[in-house]
């Protein structure tokens, strides 16, 4: 019954949606606010409805209710409860639910939060969400029912895929789908204005916040997901420029470039056109990365045809999503008046500099993700474009980028003195001089580039310290002044701050990880030991144990450094004999500092010796430091009293700092 | 599949298998192929492979790196377990103990599995498109903003500079200060 009650509060939910499609658009060019309020409403109830299917289901999945057929494929009644929840969203039909859940959340937010927009601008925004909506409830629908019941009731579900059995199925799915859907909103606010034919820069102000949380939640969820692959993969590797990654990458960098482009808009009322392209086309991107991942295309052509349904009705709300943005795009966007001159050395020549080097780069992960694809399609030609080709050519884009960092916060808007910027740095760049040589000291010259890579990565930190350095003084003030300068500060700025220098820590822990870990791939009987990097690891034997729904047998191994120990490390293999005896390598990981000893197990051998993997991670932890450094700057900058305020007022305050 | 018929029975039909599973989460595909190939979980590169001369044996490895395994999603020999990779791993192992160059090593492979398995595509008329993209979207971006530069230029002017003397700039800083101070200090009280 519940299951039922589920898929008719989907329906509705489409039924509200269909209905705010239109009346705010009409209400809105009438200027009757009734019509426009009415999607205040809708929205509101369209997230109850869709939270109320959402909860029908997961109540499916806690209770093991496997006359719904979803359920019955993605679940055990053995699992433990937390994974019962995240199954929900572990298949298709349960993350599409998830997709729309989000969504109205979003639209709901704004229904019940958007108290200062323009009513015109609000209703507008709620219409093109529902648009969104809409097609999203038809899809689930009409090709992915979460809620169809089986016939004949099975005693026993065919349990979740072991690999998914793991907490990152509870956090990277919901973070990367907040990214993705949050986008939405800078899409509809960009269409909304479009519509509207007007955009000033508090429409800047308005997108930034949501723009902020979505990019937040993507920058926590990819780095969730590297996290995973590192540890679950069983080879330490942290990125694979697989498609699927990269269809993530893509909204995030246009993303991080919406979010720049939009301060200009905000601070100078210039870059409108582009901040505008640049909203449709982040949430093009997610809708890109939401159908490759959907429909199975980049698997293989031939998937496709498996589903044909779904990969088909995907691609027609991708074409009629961003092909009739884009359309709405080139017949609106001439009309907008640009505004905001500045000269070719300026804070709005950073961002731009800025925003062209990561629409380059965002542009190459396009092509290198899709080229095959497309390729084969057209002569069958196959080829393959893997990380190899990513490094070459991603790698260079990221080098101008990041070295203009530091200067970008340093430069005065309208126009800037680049020479004064670079003797500003000099420090920074003394720091990164030393930093460089004081590698090649000690490293040696075996890799020529990391050096060079971690003095950028100084570099940018240095940079960072040197903006919050200068804003609050540090060198002519005395102590109670910069604490209370540095208090004052808009916490936008030390946003900023924050997430650029997380660029240097993230960098850092990428060159380190790669260049200096150390890797063995050796057979151990028990009683022997293995030295990697001044750590002995002594073989102890086998244990076996049961786990909720599988079997376990670990491998013991004591860690000692100079003879005293310092851990105990556990790799081990799992069965799950719900899942016809499939099974899952768990890597043991050892942290120290934000080093990490790494270690999988392979087979047994007929000599009773074990195959092992151990590595040596020197600092791989700063990889996802630094990028939930850089989540925690969104946060602080989200935070900030401009946006809770809202609506741009005239400054009859005193403003301390052009804040970012 | 022209390469190799057997790739079918090893590889294809798990990936088959998994190929629903991945779609559903974005969750990576290798992790699927994995957990189907997990009843014998193996390492990608294995101890009997590796060879007795270290310098060979890193050679080997690099030229791995940018290998595909042709029945796995986007991965490179050295770290896929498939049954396949490691075949590619040791035939490549010895090319290199016959005295075969690197070079030579990638050559032989390609004549035998086609342009497939290079996971850097070498570049001809049918990648040309791939690797001139990044430099011409570069190029074009550049040229559009020069463009619109001019364009501002034509339609408006920035406003002459007015160069500030030295005593201008110190009154200005003295009185953006005592803003700064009285804007805090009345923010707090």
């Amino acid at each position: 019954m519940i299951a039922e009650l589920g898929h008719y509060a989907l329906v509705l939910a489409l039924a509200l949606a269909l209905i705010q499609s239109w009346s705010p658009v009409v209400g809105a060019r009438k200027g009757d606010v009734a019509l426009m309020k009415l999607a205040d409403s809708t929205a509101v109830a369209q997230f109850a409805f869709v939270a109320f299917a959402f909860g029908a289901l997961t109540f499916c999945y806690v209770t093991s209710d496997f006359s719904v057929a979803n359920v019955f494929e993605n679940s055990h009644s053995q699992m433990p409860l937390i994974y019962k929840y995240t199954s929900v969203w572990g298949n298709h039909e349960g993350s599409m639910m998830l997709w729309v859940l989000i969504l109205s959340f979003f639209g709901a937010l704004v229904a019940a939060f958007g108290v200062n927009l323009p009513s015109s601008l609000k209703a507008n925004v709620l219409a093109v969400q529902s648009w969104i909506a809409a097609a999203f409830y038809l899809f689930i629908l009409f090709t992915s029912n979460p809620f169809r019941r089986l016939a004949e009731v099975p005693l026993e579900g065919r349990d979740l895929n072991p690999i998914l059995q793991d907490f990152g199925l509870a956090v990277h799915p919901p973070m990367l789908y907040l990214g993705y859907v949050g986008f939405s909103m800078a899409f509809s606010f960009a269409v909304a204005a479009l519509i509207e034919g007007r955009i000033d820069p508090a429409w800047a102000r308005w997108v930034r916040p949501w723009t902020l949380l979505a990019w937040m939640c993507l920058t926590v969820g990819i780095a969730g997901g590297s996290y995973w692959a590192y540890y679950e993969l069983g080879w330490g590797g942290f990125w694979f420029w697989d498609p699927v990654e990269n269809a993530s990458l893509m909204p995030w960098l246009a993303g991080t470039a919406l979010l720049h482009s939009a301060v200009v808009m905000e601070k100078r009322n210039a870059l409108k056109v582009w901040t505008i392209l640049l909203a449709i086309l982040t949430f093009s991107l997610s809708l890109i990365g939401t159908f490759l991942v959907r429909s199975g295309v980049l698997t293989s052509v031939h998937t496709f045809s498996t589903d044909p349904s779904r990969g088909l009705f995907i691609l027609i709300i991708l074409i009629a999503f961003i092909g009739g943005s884009l359309a709405l795009f080139a017949w609106r966007a001439p009309a907008l008046k640009q505004g905001g001159l500045f000269a070719p050395i300026s804070r709005e020549s950073a961002l731009v500099f800025n925003n062209l080097f990561l629409a380059t780069a965002c542009a190459t992960v396009f092509v290198g993700t899709l080229y095959p694809l497309v390729l084969e399609m057209l002569t069958g030609d196959k080829i393959s474009v893997g990380g190899p080709f990513f490094n070459l050519t991603f790698g260079p884009l990221f080098v101008p980028l990041l070295i203009a960092v530091p200067f970008g916060p340093l430069l005065a808007w309208k126009r800037g003195d680049l020479y004064g910027v670079a003797q500003r740095l000099l420090a920074a760049c003394a720091v990164a001089m030393v930093g460089l040589a004081a590698v090649f000291a000690f490293a040696g010259t075996k890799a020529v580039l990391a050096p060079f890579g971690i003095g950028l990565a100084l570099f940018v930190m240095a940079g960072a310290v040197t903006d919050i350095a200068e804003r609050v003084d540090l060198r002519s003030l005395s102590l109670a002044t910069i604490g209370r300068r540095a208090a004052g500060l808009p916490r936008s700025a030390w946003g900023t701050v924050l997430a650029h220098f997380a660029l240097g820590i993230t960098l850092t822990g990428i060159i380190c990880a790669s260049t200096w870990g150390s890797e063995r791939i050796i057979a151990l009987k028990p009683t022997q030991t293995v030295s990697i990097s001044g750590y002995d690891l002594s073989f102890d034997g086998m244990i076996s144990r049961n786990g909720s729904n599988y079997s376990e047998t670990a491998a013991r191994f004591t860690v000692r450094k100079q003879g005293a120990v310092i851990g105990v490390m556990e790799p081990s293999k799992r069965l799950f004999p719900s899942r016809d005896g499939m099974s899952t390598t768990e890597a043991a990981l050892l942290t120290r500092g934000v080093s990490q000893l790494y270690l999988s197990l392979g087979d047994s051998n007929a000599d009773g010796s074990l195959a092992l993997r151990l590595y040596y991670k020197p600092l791989v932890l700063l990889i996802w430091l630094g990028a939930l450094v850089m989540a925690f700057g969104g946060a602080l900058s989200l935070s900030d009293r401009r946006l809770r305020i809202g609506a741009p007022k005239p400054a009859a305050r005193i403003v301390a700092q052009p804040a970012e | 599949m022209i390469f190799a018929p057997w790739l079918h029975k090893d590889g294809c039909a798990e990936m088959k298998q998994g190929s629903g599973l991945w779609m559903a989460l974005s969750v990576r595909f290798l992790l699927v192929v994995m957990a189907l190939l997990g009843s014998a979980p193996v390492f990608a590169v294995q101890v009997d492979e590796i060879l007795g001369d270290p310098v060979l044996e890193t050679r080997a490895r690099a030229i791995s790196h940018d290998l595909r395994c042709m029945v796995c999603q986007n991965q490179s020999i050295d770290d896929s377990e498939a049954p396949l990779a490691r075949d590619l791993r040791l035939l490549v192992r010895e090319r290199l103990k016959a005295g075969d160059s690197d070079g030579q090593v990638v050559d032989y492979m390609v004549a035998r599995y086609g342009e497939f398995v290079l996971l850097k595509p070498r570049l001809s008329w049918h990648t040309a498109i791939l690797w001139v993209a990044p430099l011409a979207v570069l190029i074009a971006g550049f040229f559009t903003i020069g463009f619109a530069v001019r364009r501002q230029a034509a339609g408006g002017r920035l406003p002459a500079v007015a160069v500030l003397s030295e005593e201008e700039r110190r009154q200005l800083k003295a009185i953006e200060q005592a803003q700064l101070d009285s804007a805090l200090g009345g923010r707090r009280t």
